[in-house]
């Protein structure tokens, strides 16, 4: 995607100073929640808190580095993390995922799973219907016999598989 | 000759039919996971690990279980080597020196004599890494055997310092994926006092962060995302391979012996160090560049330039097991989620395996050796089957993969929460890839936190909050000044040069 008119979506600086800000503050938060139960020595040993609290303070120390060294880089504000066409790209897979995976507790694995390679194939494969629906249905059938019958996994089930008598 | 024997009785335990059939299953399983974009050793591992479950709770289960998923782990490292040669794809960071040679040898048409040095210096790496393992195990665990708190600390110690010293990319980024790994071990239940730490009322966080679901989520999930933007299409070399080219590169092999010795004595050193394969496969690339006399022709193609990096890295794979076994210090994430599997059974991984569980140690040693026999009939009859896998369309097979990653992150715990987290490690997998910080950090902090911390602990308590329990003696003092020597490591080479440039100025 090395073209004039794919514009790079972010700087890698600025993913580096966003992504170092949020270990800083997840940093703090362990060095906090740490102090609170107790990061120092107690009667009978060290407190509970006593070895999360440095492990925190070594990622607010390393993230703190971290940012202040992208944020002196001029280099990094030209580079492109990612480029509009990319995110793009990454975006039309992530958002189904995000939403196959919320719809597992409501539709049950497998109903979800077939629905989820059937958009897929569907809308980035551009496969038809012909080939969409055996594929879709085959793997999740597969996926069934493997889990359910040969490894007696159970999987989440939902309204489908309680209409047909499966639970 | 004591190995000998407990080895021949490992090979009695190996040699079942049911854990013959398991060995191939697990071979066959390992290459195509190798092949998957987004599956690999790791996290293919991971998710066929809840399989297991079952599996290890008869008689002589553990043993069985293991040996199926380290197959597994051998063919996830044959695999790479398919994918590196013909698609010029690196399936895992250790194959990516494989491709330097290989591929171009795939266009120039010789893609089966790449294919059969690759694999059979494969063999030979994983091979001499055994040999090393079956003596040099007994005897390691026999020392550490000796160990207390402080010097299995020091051992941790030694290894996550490692990990800052040897791996040569940005330090601090390397520090903050492993610290970040250590808070999520720490969330959860304290074991020792019972309190709450990190979950901020939360009842889903109560059990703390499974390493599993992070294996799967930052392997899997972020490898898809990442390959996605690189675009869809594989574009490979046909893998034709018959008895003729198999035998004849086979006849041209014994004379790369020096290279091939080097390179599995490298990987063999560097396999015990964690995150060594990588660094292991690169390092005797250059070593077999500088020192062949076909040096120069490096790069365009040379099977020397493949023998070189697949021994070194299959070598470096296979030893990662020595301290996992020894020690319970994985060398590998790989090897970390087979640590991580040792503990759910219900079993120690340590020095006191060797005596408590003899038949579950030799019968893995001595399935090493099997599967990897195994591994070498597999790959050299079915290569042009597997590269076939990647032949299905992207918009099929991304799909499928991530279903496979949701299941194997529910089954670990049977809980929803999981998959959702799974799919928050992928994001995070895919920023940490893109931006340079290490996962395998992360991941073995994860699985290494809780037990790191008991034996910190353990040991300060002992001294009542004296750190210099660390250098009480000569075994754990010499452990920790190794560990902090290796951990200032960049410093110092850094303030060496400096030094030289100065005289030389």
């Amino acid at each position: 995607m090395e073209n004039g008119t794919d514009r790079p979506a972010a700087s890698t600086r600025a993913v580096e100073i966003g992504v170092a800000a949020v270990i800083l503050l997840f940093g703090l938060v362990v060095v906090i929640d740490s102090f609170r139960i107790g990061a120092r020595w107690g009667d009978d040993g060290p407190q509970p808190g006593y070895f999360p609290f440095y492990v925190g303070l070594l990622i607010c120390i390393s993230s703190a580095m971290i940012l202040l060294r992208a944020a002196r880089n001029a280099a990094l504000a030209a580079e492109s993390f990612v480029s509009r066409e990319e995110l793009k790209k990454i975006l039309t897979v992530f958002v189904p995922t995000v939403v196959y995976t919320s719809l597992i507790a409501y539709l049950g694995f497998y109903l979800a799973s077939t629905l989820y390679i059937a958009y897929f194939m569907w809308q980035l494969g551009k496969y038809s219907w012909i080939k969409t629906v055996p594929v879709s249905v085959g793997v999740s059938v597969a996926f069934f016999l493997i889990f359910e019958i040969w490894f007696s996994v159970p999987l989440p089930k939902g309204p489908l598989e309680a209409a047909l008598g499966l639970n | 000759m004591e190995e000998i024997n407990a080895l021949l009785q490992g090979f009695g335990v190996a040699l079942s039919p049911l854990n013959l059939m398991l060995m191939f299953v697990g071979v066959i399983l390992g290459i195509i996971i190798g092949v998957l974009p987004g599956l690999g050793g790791a996290n293919g591992v991971a998710i066929l690990l809840p399989l297991t479950f079952s599996m290890a709770q008869q008689p002589g289960g553990t043993t069985s279980a293991i040996i199926l998923l380290s197959c597994i782990y051998w063919g996830a490292l044959f695999g790479g080597a398919i994918t590196s040669i013909l698609f010029n794809i690196p399936g895992e960071p250790w194959s990516v020196a494989t491709t330097f040679d290989g591929h171009p040898l795939a266009q120039q048409g010789r893609a089966g004599s790449a294919l059969t040095a690759a694999f059979t210096s494969s063999f030979v790496g994983a091979l001499i890494a055994v040999i090393m393992i079956t003596f040099l195990s007994p005897v390691v665990a026999g020392f550490a055997l000796k160990f207390g708190p402080p010097e299995f600390f020091a051992v941790y110690l030694l290894t996550f310092c490692a990990f800052v010293g040897m791996s040569g990319g940005n330090a601090a980024k390397t520090v903050a994926s492993m610290m970040i790994g250590f808070a999520l071990a720490a969330v959860g239940l304290d074991s020792v006092t019972g309190t709450l730490r990190l979950t901020f009322g939360f009842t889903s966080l109560l059990k703390g962060f499974d390493f599993l679901i992070a294996v799967i989520g930052l392997f899997g999930i972020g490898e898809i995302l990442e390959t996605l933007e690189e675009g869809l299409a594989f574009k490979g070399a046909s893998a034709k391979i018959n008895a003729k080219v198999v035998l004849e590169t086979w006849k041209e092999l014994p004379k790369y012996w020096a290279t091939s010795l080097r390179s599995a004595a490298v990987g063999c050193f560097m396999g015990i160090v964690p995150g060594g394969a990588t660094p292991a496969s690169f390092m005797s690339y250059g070593l077999a560049r500088r020192l062949s006399k076909d040096g120069k022709n490096f790069g365009n193609g040379v099977v020397e330039g493949v023998v070189a990096p697949e021994t070194a890295a299959h070598a470096a794979g296979t030893s990662a097991l020595l301290p996992m076994i020894t020690l319970g210090v994985p060398g590998s994430p790989t090897a970390a989620v087979l640590l991580g599997g040792l503990l759910i059974w219900g079993l120690q991984p340590g020095p006191l395996l060797f005596v408590e569980k003899p038949d579950f140690v030799w019968g893995l040693i001595a399935s090493m050796y099997l599967g990897n026999i195994a591994g070498l009939i597999v790959v050299l009859t079915c290569v042009p089957l597997f590269a076939a896998i990647l032949r299905i369309p992207f918009s099929i097979i991304a799909p499928v993969i991530i279903v496979i990653c949701a299941i194997g992150a529910y089954t670990v715990h049977n809980s929803m929460f999981d998959v959702y987290l799974m799919v928050i490690f992928g994001v995070i997998g895919y920023a940490f890839k893109k931006l340079g910080y290490p996962l395998a950090p992360m991941v073995l902090a994860l699985v290494l936190g809780d037990r790191a911390e008991e034996n910190f602990r353990n040991a300060i308590k002992g001294s009542q909050g004296d750190l210099a329990v660390f250098f009480s003696n000569g075994l754990v003092g010499g452990l920790t000044a190794l560990a902090l020597f290796l951990l200032f490591w960049p410093l110092i080479r850094t303030l060496l040069r400096a030094l030289q440039g100065k005289r030389a100025g």
